[in-house]
């Protein structure tokens, strides 16, 4: 067993069994844990120990106080984002695999109703969505939360490891875990549910919520995965959503294949028949007929009962085109005092002014390819949202 | 990034982005005269501004080699009239301007088709978008978004993918897309959309009487929406086209690392170059898993 001792709140940090408390080579800092006391704080107490108000000011230039702009800093953080994530694709052609099986674990142990995440930190963990899950399932799921007793990292890891194996070849197996406890109590010996996860190629990524801890690190590093400990709720989110584009797809990991898949219609109104998924008698228009043997199934994506045809619609593979097809990260556009740029009076996508009220020009950025100016934060949305540049769709190309 | 949870609206304001199809190869034959149509248009775009005062509609164009605003209610005008006729005449004008301006593009562009010339729908949509998440960022109170489009040209199938982006990124802010086909053919794109993120598809009969089709459809705030029973679409075809031929499939193969769709069975994968090792077997390979699995 791999634990720590007297865990709990207060203002030390726990260490670990390995001994290990700070790698020089990690960028991860521990961090405190804070207002896990149990005890009911007073308000007066709250605004220092919950809220941190003093970390929302800084100095500016003269001495004063003011609050952060939040902004610049947000686009700036966006931007670094951008440029890694473009700067490691552009150069390798490297294959991404794009059919991933993830399962996630999310941490529901007692440590994850530490208050030191507003509102707690299964809260924050279950409100971040990993791009384009669907809001119902995140309500649902926020509706049956609830946490009790302690966490085991073996256990969750042999449960996946037993669904994962039935996954077909061509597809990238993945476990991201989100782990709040420092320690885990384990049933047998990990180290051997680690190799068997090894063994079959599962790419194991840990994200910890509270201090590093030696068995996730090497969890990760012998799937390779990735290994991150999140510093505050935005921290963990940009952590959350680093996974999101598929990770580089290691060639022995999964075979390219030609799968077949079936893309049904909805059948005719009025033909009944008997649905292959729950035998209940369903009319045609509610449900979709296999192109092959033309049974009705009830939803997609799915794989056909009778025939064993993958069945998706064609949205479903369509949401994954914008990972092959990215959008240029766009040039910053350096504002110059009092003079009136071309072309760079507002937004070529929202409209607004890209001016101060004082005449001055903001920062703004401009698309290499159709020279069209976007604000800042149409730049954020467009490369993390929407993947496509308006500037560039609105224009006819003269070769298509 | 606006999380879903956090939107305040109030009930009954809303954002209507009217996309409009400004296609001159499809104008020109249409049954019905494009001015006839602006004016239809114009109508319904004051209609929804007499619902209520803090209404605001947008009109996008979508042109043959270009996109451009036309038109925004809440822009204050230079002659300082609000009236409908002023609305007109502003609309009108932009109108205009910027068909004109399509033009000379679209003519020093020598190489469009010119009878299945699709419009730059897609374009359109995003500039849509955008500007939606602008009124996003405006404040606590902000109006109800959608958008309407008034399409009349077939589908471009060159913007399949920025199209789909489009949906569902509408899909994500919780967008509902509107469509109002003015054409003869059925837009399947459309179709998709307005199934994806939950708005309305309609194809009126009679283009005369559009006016009252837009009005008795698509006036209505999203909030009414859960009380009338407005024309809902069965068939929405799903159905993809491979890359190879662009035909419509409905069994094909699909490149399991870039997800490219093909029709026959093929060596290497043209979009990404991988070599494919094996055929994938219609049922599982692994023979005991299949056994496991029927079991």
């Amino acid at each position: 067993m791999y634990g720590v001792g007297g865990g709990g709140g207060g203002f030390n940090a726990p260490s670990t069994t390995a001994g290990r408390r700070r790698n020089p080579g990690d960028e991860e800092e521990d961090e405190e844990e804070e207002g896990g006391e149990g005890r009911v704080l007073e308000a007066w107490e709250r605004a220092y120990a919950d809220e941190r108000s003093w970390e929302l000011l800084q100095e500016d230039e003269s001495g004063l106080l003011r609050p952060i702009d939040t902004k610049t800093l947000f686009h700036a953080q966006y931007r670094r984002r951008l440029l890694l994530r473009s700067a490691a694709a552009a150069a390798a052609r490297i294959q991404k695999g794009l059919i991933r099986y993830l399962y996630i674990v999310i941490d529901l142990s007692r440590a994850a109703s530490e208050m030191d995440y507003r509102p707690s930190r299964m809260a924050v963990v279950a409100k971040h969505e990993i791009g384009g899950s669907p809001e119902s399932q995140i309500k649902a799921l926020m509706g049956k939360l609830e946490c009790s007793g302690d966490s085991s990292l073996q256990n969750a890891l042999e449960l996946v490891h037993g669904y994962l194996d039935q996954v077909p070849s061509y597809g990238h197996k993945e476990i991201l875990v989100l782990y709040s406890a420092l320690n885990t109590f384990d049933p047998g010996d990990i180290m051997e549910t680690i190799t068997k996860c090894k063994k079959s190629k599962i790419r194991c990524s840990v994200i910890g919520l509270a201090a590093e801890i030696f068995i996730c690190k090497h969890l990760c590093e012998e799937t390779g995965g990735s290994y991150t400990v999140a510093l505050d709720e935005s921290h963990f989110k940009e952590l959350l959503l680093e996974h999101a584009p598929p990770p580089p797809a290691i060639a022995e990991y999964a075979a390219a294949n030609l799968i077949k898949m079936g893309f049904p219609q909805r059948g005719a109104e009025d033909l009944i028949s008997i649905c292959s998924c729950h035998k209940k008698i369903k009319s045609g228009a509610e449900g979709y007929i296999c192109p092959r043997c033309k049974v009705n199934v009830c939803e997609l994506p799915t794989e056909c009962r009778t025939c064993g045809l993958t069945l998706v619609s064609s949205p479903h593979l369509a949401r994954s085109y914008h990972h092959l097809f990215p959008v240029a990260p766009f040039d910053e556009v350096t504002p110059v005092p009092n003079r009136i740029q071309r072309g760079g009076q507002i937004c070529f996508s929202c409209q607004q002014s890209l001016f101060n009220p004082d005449g001055q020009s903001n920062l703004h950025v401009r698309c290499p390819k159709c020279n069209q100016h976007f604000c800042l934060d149409c730049d954020i949305y467009i490369h993390e949202s929407l993947h496509n540049c308006p500037g560039c769709e609105s224009e006819r190309s003269i070769t298509s | 990034m606006t999380s879903a949870h956090s939107k305040l609206y109030s009930d009954d304001v809303s954002l209507v982005v009217v996309v409009v199809d400004t296609n001159p190869f499809f104008w020109a034959a249409a049954a019905l005269p494009f001015a006839d149509f602006f004016a239809h248009l114009i109508h319904f775009v004051n209609s929804i501004l007499l619902l209520n005062h803090l209404n605001r509609v947008v009109v996008i164009a979508a042109g043959v080699s270009s996109c451009a605003y036309i038109l925004d209610s809440s822009d204050a005008s230079p002659s300082g009239g609000v009236g409908v006729s002023d609305t007109f005449d502003r609309a009108s004008r932009k109108a205009e301007e910027f068909i004109a301006q399509d033009a000379r593009a679209t003519a020093g562009n020598g190489s469009v088709a010119s009878a299945n010339a699709a419009s730059l729908l897609s374009g359109a949509l995003s500039l849509a978008l955008c500007y939606i998440q602008r009124i996003f960022r405006s404040g606590t109170r902000h109006p109800q978004p959608r958008i309407l489009c008034l399409q009349g040209s077939p589908d471009g199938p060159e913007q399949y993918v920025a199209v789909m982006n489009s949906i569902f990124s509408a899909q994500r802010s919780m967008v509902p897309i509107d469509s109002c086909i003015v054409g003869t053919q059925d837009s399947a794109f459309l179709q998709q959309a307005s199934y994806i993120t939950g708005g309305v598809y309609l194809k009126p009969q009679e283009l005369n009487g559009l006016f009252q089709c837009l009005a008795a459809v698509f006036a209505t705030d999203l909030h009414s929406r859960a009380f009338l029973r407005l024309p809902k679409t069965l068939g929405v075809d799903f159905r993809a086209s491979c890359f190879c031929h662009k035909k419509t499939i409905d069994m094909g193969y699909v490149c399991s690392v870039c997800l490219s769709i093909f029709c026959k069975n093929q060596k290497k994968c043209s979009t990404c170059g991988s070599e494919f090792s094996r055929v994938m077997p219609d049922l599982n390979s692994m023979p005991d898993q299949a056994s496991s699995q029927k079991s």
